[in-house]
């Protein structure tokens, strides 16, 4: 059988479909004990039960009919959908910048999956401009597909491939470069590309969504449209993380890489910069540095890849009552680096430092960030820290825990040397490491104080 | 200002034209129309019944439903654009590409008490209210509705901006049912539970305002075939579907609680839709007045294929002009100049007749064009005059001046619009396409209700390409089980509940008041438990109480439970059941006071049967005694005139009768 005629059903629903010789897309007709029901058989989703035949009727509502209830059915026909964005050939304008997509996966362009009855990434330039045209008056965008998996299975061989992909591109005299990503470990690959692509002479933007583009309503389009004027357009020649400033239609801020974290599951402004401002907002056809001080975008093409990354590293989020064992499997199951997420200032409990000890003359980094995010670590206010320090815990100072992570497996990618990487871990590449923390650098106000109502009711969220 | 109202037969007249086509039309009054005109013109029509369910949250958030807010009552305000997306089927829906013409920015007002984060879009749906599920299942299983097995919750595109999502969250829950109605049985499409829409504060311009109260409260829809023939069935449908949507008690009533979309028909017209008509007194005229606006429509479309040839080569042609060169004192582009608009001429050739054809009471064809500037270019109205205005707002010379320019034909009709220079080349598109419409007949439209009967272009109609799988929510199954406890629990159906008042003689016309306010099973317990005339206790209800409701004002809501209690009251006082005639207008204005003290307000003494009649003999020698009659029924008259302060809840008249007589 060249093609699945039953897609998604099984077990009771599978049997059915096959007694009446009804296919998935044909036109049937059911007889059930609850009367009778007429429609286009669709495919069903892999992760629901076998007792249901999914029906999309005449008026174009879906329906699933209860297996145990049918009596009879007929195919009377056959229609297959074709769910296709129309492709339009992305038009060419002399003049304009020359922006590369690099798709990773992710909501940015979607479209319907029935296997699982969620949504699959649709990339293509031309499906890109059939959905987003305005996108052809800021630049010319060309694209290529890296690799299609959502944003939680990215990990250090895409990371690479990106950056070496990104060299190339830089190299081919590229004006911008965006890359489409899901939004969970967005910042993840955002440090791990500011770290791998070392001085670039162009923008390199990291996008994506947090509604999927087959909702009217999405943050894609917008999102891509200040991505691709950002990449395009703007003199700020860094990684950077491109998302809705505010969750209204508004303007976008672009993030440093090695600054910015997801703060909220679902909201569409959920990119922040953390311990510091954002880098610029951008609207659709200007972007406002908020930084004064950037890396310009530059005519040369001396960019520096550096595509290394140890696997062996942790992140271990600090819990009071938290058992040595914890540090002792990951140093035992040959684990070189670990990030420890620590409390307050950069704690964590006394039974946990024999283990550490242990882990570090076995030649195990680690490096104390905090669970607080917002902040320094401070191993010398109380004496704990420094007996930490003792056993061979080095202080992240405000780096967050997700980038320490990042960039330790960087760093071990390299050198294994103490000292080496102890200096590369402390030597901030691009601000993951700050001198200082501006007043406005940490600001979560508290709704329900009378100013900060009348602050968000006069200003669009 | 000069007048272009001629009596010369010789010279073109709008007023002329207006009133010969609208004879040519046939139209005629809804009060004088006969069957035999909805026959002629072929009057077809559906409902789509909306009924808010009253649940104490809203769908599919946590959020209380049921309470609204003023206009400037909000914490918060969002903007959103709307995109079109693809339907499943992989095609994009002619409304959601008109709304994407109009360039709308959507402000949302949220007051925290009753929006969440669900509302604008920034939190994935809960899962499905369960109390709302089982309110809609309940009146699906009572419209005889065949129930799906598995409720699939689909995503139906609306890009006006009235839901935040771009799409509102709905799933059937059964198909195939029926009514009846009094002389015939109409069978139902489908019904749906949904979430509710935002209200609309206001739209100017290219700038909608919403609030989002009632964004995502339950609400279900019930759909009909299109089989109602004339205006009066459809609205005994409209009538029948609300009452039998009361009938279970867990529907909300009150404005807005009930909206119908109409959709109406005439023999070779189309599908059009009247949306949001809150009062079903207003279905007649309304379904009245589309059916011969179509047809009206379909006479345009005879005319011009007379005078067209290649409708698919018909263009406009139009000039900017110089307010200089013309003359045109006219308030509204004066007032467009200072604010920097534009001032476009259009010539349409053989149009001349066509702009004046009659359409709907006090509308012509021109307003159709009119309607469609201000809803898709946003051209706030007035926004056009033109060659065959009633009452012309400009003098004509323009528009002689305006032919010569444009080299106009004798049979072409001219416009003027004036728009700011963005909206012009929309507004160009929308007057052409309006114009090429007419050719193939009635637009596919939906169409927003006035209370006098007309209507107006809201927006194209959307059809089955809006539909789309909700990827945020499983599907939810239907047990038989379940559904069988269910139909436990449905209530008599309002037909049967029709034919037991007929038997029991209850007064036809207090039917709609008591179906309405669904106060049949007051009424069956009330004389099924305490045995009172159903008769005397339905006309007591649907006369008695509805006058006071009419008259009275109530403290609180009046629990019309009461009414039970105050019978009870009566027969276990052994008092006669007319004095609830006098405690009702007490009960209703103060609920909270008991029976006994309203008896004394009302200086009533408990007087017995003997004591009573023991005063007739001394009467009837009073009566001997001022003879002002010789007639016996005069006397008992008199008599019964006297007594009646005593024995108003003490004796019935028909025992008073007897014993006078005696």
């Amino acid at each position: 059988m060249s093609e699945d005629i039953f897609q998604g059903y099984k077990g009771k629903a599978l049997d059915i479909l096959k007694k009446y010789n009804v296919r998935v897309w044909g036109l049937a007709q059911i007889q059930t004990s609850r009367g009778n029901f007429s429609g286009t058989v669709l495919p069903r989703s892999e992760t629901d039960d076998d007792k249901h035949i999914v029906l999309k009727i005449i008026t174009g509502y879906n329906i699933g009919i209860d297996t145990a209830t049918i009596l009879d059915m007929k195919e009377t026909g056959y229609q297959k959908a074709n769910y296709k964005i129309p492709e339009k050939e992305f038009p060419y304008t002399k003049g304009k910048p020359n922006v590369k997509l690099l798709g990773t996966g992710g909501t940015i362009a979607s479209r319907l999956d029935y296997r699982t009855g969620a949504v699959i990434p649709a990339f293509s330039p031309g499906e890109l401009y059939g959905a987003v045209p305005e996108l052809a008056d800021i630049c010319n965008l060309t694209t290529e597909k890296l690799f299609a998996v959502f944003s939680e299975n990215m990990g250090p061989e895409q990371y690479k491939a990106l950056a070496i992909a990104i060299g190339k591109e830089i190299e081919n005299g590229i004006d911008g470069i965006i890359i489409g990503h899901g939004t969970d470990t967005l910042s993840h690959t955002a440090a791990a590309l500011t770290f791998m692509v070392q001085n670039s002479p162009v923008p390199i933007v990291l996008v994506g969504s947090q509604r999927s583009s087959d909702r009217p309503s999405s943050d894609a389009a917008l999102n891509l449209m200040h991505a691709a004027y950002t990449a395009g357009h703007s003199d700020i020649a860094e990684v950077m993380v491109c998302m809705f400033g505010p969750t209204s239609d508004e303007y976008g801020f672009l993030h440093r890489g090695t600054r910015v974290r997801k703060m909220h599951s679902s909201y569409r402004s959920t990119f922040r910069t953390v311990g510091d401002v954002p880098l610029a907002t951008v609207r659709r056809g200007s972007v406002t540095p908020i930084k004064k001080e950037y890396n310009h975008r530059r005519k040369d093409r001396k960019v520096k890849i550096l595509p290394y990354f140890e696997e062996k590293v942790a992140i271990v989020y600090y819990y009071p009552n938290m058992q040595p064992d914890m540090i002792d499997s990951l140093v035992d199951n040959g684990y070189k680096g670990i990030i420890i997420a620590g409390t307050g200032l950069g704690h964590i409990n006394k039974p946990l430092y024999p283990a550490i000890e242990r882990a570090t003359k076995k030649g195990v980094h680690i490096f104390m960030t905090v669970q607080t995010l917002w902040g320094y670590v401070n191993m010398f206010v109380y004496d704990t820290g420094r007996d930490l320090m003792n056993k061979g815990i080095i202080p992240g100072e405000n780096m967050i825990p997700e980038i320490a992570y990042i960039k330790l497996g960087w760093v071990l990618g390299q050198t294994s040397d103490p000292d080496e990487v102890r200096r590369l871990m402390l030597t901030p590449i691009n601000d993951e490491i700050t001198s200082k923390e501006p007043y406005n650098g940490y600001l979560i106000y508290q709704g329900g104080v009378p100013e900060v109502e009348e602050f968000i009711k006069q200003f669009r969220k | 200002m000069k007048n272009n109202i001629s009596d010369d037969p010789a010279q073109f007249s709008p007023k002329h034209n207006y009133e010969k086509t609208k004879k040519e039309v046939g139209y005629v009054t809804r009060k004088k129309a006969k069957n035999t005109d909805y026959q002629r013109i072929g009057f077809m029509s559906g409902l789509e019944v909306h009924q808010q369910l009253k649940t104490k949250e809203k769908l599919f958030c946590r959020c209380p439903a049921g309470i609204y807010h003023d206009h400037t009552n909000y914490d918060a305000e969002i903007i959103r654009h709307m995109r079109p997306t693809l339907s499943e089927l992989g095609e994009y829906d002619g409304t959601a590409l008109m709304e994407q013409k109009t360039r709308k920015e959507i402000i949302y007002r949220i007051n925290n008490k009753t929006a969440c984060t669900y509302e604008i879009d920034d939190t994935p749906p809960f899962k499905i209210n369960r109390e709302a599920l089982e309110y809609a299942l309940e009146i699906s299983l009572l419209s005889k509705l065949n129930i799906v097995g598995e409720v699939h919750i689909t995503r139906k595109q609306y890009l006006d901006g009235s839901i935040p999502t771009g799409f509102q969250r709905t799933a059937i829950l059964g198909v195939e049912g029926e009514i009846p109605l009094k002389h015939k049985k109409v069978r139902l499409i489908q019904l749906s539970i949904e979430e509710d829409s935002c209200r609309e504060i206001s739209d100017i311009r290219h700038t909608r305002i919403y609030k989002t109260d009632r964004l995502g409260m339950p609400l279900i829809e019930t759909v009909t075939y299109p089989e109602l023939y004339t205006p009066e069935e459809l609205k005994e449908a409209a009538q029948y579907i609300r009452f039998l949507n009361r009938s279970t008690g867990k529907v909300r009533t009150g404005i807005g609680a009930g909206r119908e979309d109409v959709n109406v028909s005439c023999k070779g017209g189309t599908r059009v839709e009247i949306k949001g008509v809150s009062h079903n007194k207003w279905i007649p005229e309304l379904s009245h007045n589309e059916c011969f606006r179509q047809w009206a429509l379909l006479n345009v479309r005879e005319k011009l294929s007379k005078k067209v040839q290649n409708p698919e080569n018909w263009k406009i042609q139009h000039i900017e002009i110089d307010y200089r060169d013309y003359d045109l004192k006219y308030q509204p582009i004066i007032d467009g100049l200072i604010e920097k608009y534009r001032i476009i001429a259009v010539n349409l050739p053989d149009f001349k007749e066509i702009l004046s054809h009659f359409t709907q009471p006090g509308k012509m064809f021109a307003d159709e064009i009119a309607d469609r500037l201000k809803v898709i270019a946003c051209l706030e109205k007035p926004n056009m005059t033109h060659s065959e205005e009633i009452e012309p707002l400009i003098i004509q010379d323009n528009f002689e001046k305006l032919k010569a320019q444009f080299k106009a034909g004798e049979n072409d009709a001219q416009l003027i619009f004036w728009s700011p220079d963005a909206d012009i080349k929309t507004a160009l598109e929308v007057i052409e396409e309006r114009c090429k419409m007419a050719f193939d007949g009635v637009p596919k439209e939906t169409r927003k209700a006035f209370g006098n009967g007309t209507t107006i272009f809201e927006r194209v109609l959307p059809g089955a390409d809006r539909m789309y799988p909700d990827t945020d929510s499983a599907p939810i199954p239907l047990e038989d089980e379940y559904i069988t406890k269910l139909s436990k629990r449905v209530p008599t159906d309002i037909i049967e509940r029709y034919n037991q008042l007929k038997q029991w003689d209850v007064p036809e016309d207090t039917y709609t008041y008591i179906f309405r306010n669904n106060l049949y099973p007051l009424i069956e317990r009330i004389v099924k438990e305490l045995k009172l005339n159903p008769k005397f206790v339905g006309s007591f209800i649907g006369h008695r109480l509805k006058f006071v409701e009419g008259h009275f004002k109530s403290a609180n809501k009046f629990d019309y439970d009461k009414l039970f209690d105050l019978f009870k009251f009566l027969i276990d006082n052994k008092l006669e059941l007319n004095l609830c005639k006098r405690i009702l207008p007490i009960i209703y204005q103060y609920p909270k006071m008991d029976f006994n003290s309203i008896l004394t307000s009302l200086n009533f003494k408990h007087v017995p049967h003997e004591e009573i009649i023991s005063k007739i003999p001394f009467l009837k020698q009073k009566f001997q005694e001022i003879r002002i009659s010789k007639k016996d029924e005069v006397a008992v008259h008199w008599i019964m005139g006297e007594l009646q302060k005593t024995a108003v809840g003490n004796i019935t008249p028909e025992q008073l009768i007897k014993a006078i007589e005696k």
